[in-house]
């Protein structure tokens, strides 16, 4: 007789933790052909400004890590996914309907993701900080650092590599995330969590959510402790719209929601690290 | 108790030395700029700008409606594509053409900003121009070296931008937006503000003489509904606005779900933080520099100043005695230190804010100081005793009054400095070089002063932090806000 498998239960990850909703709440998740995969946390309004709070409080600590720090934690991520590869394979196969080999090339892609990423933590300021050759006796510099608590709206169709692809340019300068899963294949995102809850990524630094885009986007779009928000995995355009309103209020930066979810196994670029980078410019006189 | 040592220096006055006048003409009214031509509104409607030194009315302008800045971007529109096709090098050419036209006219320029503006001769000349001369040389070199600007391969211009600017440096603001964005490709309809329009229409006759192509540089002038009109325009691709934060949300909600491209510059209420190891002397030119220059109407002013507690006393006696000696009145007097507060409307404002602080119960100080008994006028006030909560301490009051808070340690500096929604620009004073580095990595602020207050520079990125705004203006990453895919 075959042995009965021990199913996992899909949680939320808050501030390192891996709560239920507080609202008691889950969803049916269920493969591309219908079939039922999981009951995901269905988190609340609560849960999305608890994961903002855990966002705050890990911010200090991350963005004063040194750059190598950062990388050196980046790049673990990528080890540890690196390990359960088969895991992931199979995860993003029932999530998006691939083939075993497509899903296993996909993963690939997510670890190498990390890696690139990883890379920048130490580059990112020598590509777009300088010093300034201000017409006057003063030593004059700019340096990008991080904008501070950022809420992602993650890709709705690429669950793992999309994810990846948002996340990690809004980690790697020193931010921390509060990230809204694919609705419909949130399942890689939890176990994304798991591994990030064992890659040396403190805790808060990444928030992963799972529910509504609708319920709990309006909430970070609003919330006054959010510096900025990434629309990508938005897909109602009145939804965007509306969200870009709402992130007036604190002059948020936004990162609109595409017309299309964009290619993401195409190369990376540099640009979205800065989407979530303030330039900083200091300025001292020189002289005996 | 601290003393002050008494200057025995005996007290000299000055005599009268005004800039000579006559080298602006001033026409009775001004057309909107329009496709490299003077146009009368076709469905606008004019006002008057006045010297806020004398209220004298100074010329009629335009005030566009909407066929008006349909015609605006029309223009723009199809002067787009050849403007953007030209080599940078030819682009680059006219921007050069610019900034020496603006060194050869720039006593005028400066005479003309100090009578619409308010000014003090001695800013618009020694600061505001050069600056602006400056800017367009600094773009003028980027337009055929976009390749190398690090903005990827092959940077495209974003197409036609709509320019909204405020009247506290009016021809700065203008050079701010134009030159980069013609650098990179773009062409551009630009709002000057509603009190301060004449420069604006005076570098529109500079594109005239420099051949600009019809259409790459349009002004509209007007008041906020005509502001309205050009971010809203659906025709324009990108915006760029200047101003007050509450403006700035308004814009960052219309735009919503337009897909067009925004940059904001917006409010500011600036800590100066000056440590007990400070050079004090040193340090108090610099917080007079830091608020009370252009009467404090700059968004990235040292509006508060944070001082620690055991010298508060010292900085404070050394400050009133400064503030003795600045000398307020006519703007083209060359001996001015603070001239006239750009309007009415603005007047009542720092009146309002200033009200508050006496009824928070901070302590209000003004030197003595005659104001002129027509336009408008305001004396440098110093606040002390003033509580994180007041008003004066959050507000931006945009005018020449200082609030004074303290600190005992650089955490407390940093924690008030930090507690505000704004975070445009900071200073700090202290001789510890190992000081000014972990004070200026933890100011959440745009640009920090160490040592120094106000200092601006084309290659120098300026911008916010926060409800500052987002988008630089300066320096290479000036560029971005300009070419499509970056920031």
């Amino acid at each position: 007789m075959a042995r009965l498998d021990v199913r996992k239960t899909y949680k939320l990850y808050v501030g390192g933790a891996f709560p239920r909703s507080e609202s008691g709440r889950s969803y049916e998740v269920t493969d591309s052909k219908g079939a039922f995969l999981a009951n995901a946390a269905w988190a609340s309004r609560k849960d999305t400004r608890d994961a903002v709070v855990a966002a705050r409080s890990a911010l200090g600590g991350w963005s004063g890590a040194t750059a190598y720090n950062r990388g050196q934690v980046l790049y673990r991520v990528a080890e540890m996914l690196e390990g359960r590869r088969d895991q992931f394979a199979a995860g993003v196969a029932a999530a998006e309907g691939l083939a075993s080999r497509a899903a296993d090339r996909i993963v690939g892609l997510a670890i190498d993701r990390w890696v690139w990423y990883a890379g920048w933590s130490d580059k990112i300021a020598q590509i777009d900080g300088s010093s300034n050759p201000v017409a006057g006796p003063y030593f004059n510099f700019s340096v990008p650092e991080p904008t501070g608590v950022v809420a992602v709206i993650a890709p709705q169709a690429s669950s793992l590599l999309g994810l990846v692809s948002v996340v990690a340019p809004v980690v790697v300068s020193g931010n921390t995330a509060v990230v809204v899963a694919s609705e419909r294949r949130p399942l890689p995102a939890v176990s994304l969590s798991e591994v990030l809850a064992t890659s040396d990524v403190p805790g808060g630094v990444v928030n992963v959510l799972t529910g509504y885009v609708g319920e709990l986007a309006p909430v970070l779009a609003a919330h006054l402790d959010v510096n900025a928000i990434d629309g990508t995995g938005v897909v109602d355009r009145a939804l965007a719209a509306s969200l870009e309103v709402e992130a007036a209020e604190n002059v948020k930066r936004v990162v609109p929601a595409p017309r299309h979810e964009p290619d993401w196994t195409e190369p990376a670029d540099p640009r979205r690290i800065l989407s979530f980078c303030e330039i900083k410019t200091v300025w001292h006189p020189t002289g005996v | 108790m601290v003393t002050v040592p008494d200057l025995v220096t005996p007290t000299w006055e000055y005599a009268p030395a005004p800039e000579a006048r006559d080298i602006v003409t001033i026409r009775p009214s001004y057309g909107l700029f329009i496709d490299g031509q003077f146009v009368d509104p076709r469905d606008g409607s004019t006002f008057k700008t006045v010297n806020p030194a004398t209220e004298e009315v100074l010329a009629e302008v335009a005030a566009a409606g909407p066929n008006d800045v349909d015609a605006a971007v029309a223009a723009a529109r199809r002067a787009q594509r050849s403007w953007a096709r030209l080599s940078g090098g030819e682009r680059a050419k006219y921007l050069y053409r610019i900034a020496r036209t603006i060194q050869e006219r720039s006593r005028e320029l400066a005479v003309l900003e100090s009578i619409d503006n308010g000014k003090p001769i001695k800013e618009t000349r020694d600061v505001d121009l050069p600056l602006v001369a400056a800017h367009f040389f600094y773009y003028a070199g980027w337009a055929d070296k976009l390749d190398y600007a690090g903005f990827g391969p092959d940077p495209k211009p974003v197409g036609v931008c709509g320019q909204v600017i405020p009247w506290n440096f009016p021809l700065l603001m203008l050079a701010w937006k134009i030159a980069p964005a013609l650098a990179a490709g773009n062409t551009v309809v630009l709002k000057p503000a509603e009190t301060t329009p004449l420069t604006a229409l005076l570098f529109a006759e500079i594109c005239q003489q420099v051949d600009l192509p019809p259409g790459v540089v349009n002004i509209v002038t007007g008041a906020g509904e005509t502001g309205a009109l050009v971010v809203e325009h659906p025709g324009v691709d990108k915006v760029a606005f200047t101003g007050s934060t509450e403006v700035g949300k308004l814009i960052q909600r219309r735009l919503a779900g337009t897909g067009k491209k925004l940059s904001l510059e917006l409010g500011g209420k600036a800590a100066n933080v000056l440590f007990e190891d400070a050079p004090v002397d040193q340090a108090v030119e610099g917080i007079v520099n830091g608020i009370f220059f252009n009467q404090g109407h700059v968004c990235c002013a040292g509006s508060r100043l944070l001082v620690q507690e055991s010298v508060h006393d010292t900085v404070i006696a050394k400050l009133k005695r400064r503030l003795g000696t600045l000398r307020l009145g006519d703007p083209l007097d060359k001996n001015t230190d603070i001239g006239a507060i750009n309007s009415s409307a603005q007047l009542a404002r720092i009146t309002e804010l200033v009200t508050a602080g006496e009824e928070e119960g901070a302590t209000k100080w003004q030197p003595a100081c005659d104001l002129p008994s027509t336009g408008y006028w305001f004396a440098p006030t110093i606040f002390t005793g003033v509580g994180q909560s007041s008003r004066i301490a959050r507000e931006e009051i945009f005018g020449p009054v200082l609030s004074v808070l303290t600190f005992r340690t650089p955490e407390e500096a940093v924690a008030k400095a930090n507690n505000t929604p704004y975070g445009l620009s900071a200073g700090v004073w202290t001789e510890k070089g190992s000081r000014i580095l972990w004070m200026a990595n933890r100011l959440r602020a745009g640009v920090v002063w160490a040592n120094t207050f106000n200092r601006f520079d084309p290659t120098s990125p300026f911008g916010g932090y926060k409800e500052s705004g987002f988008g630089r203006e300066g320096g290479r990453h000036g560029l971005g806000p300009y070419l499509q895919g970056s920031h």
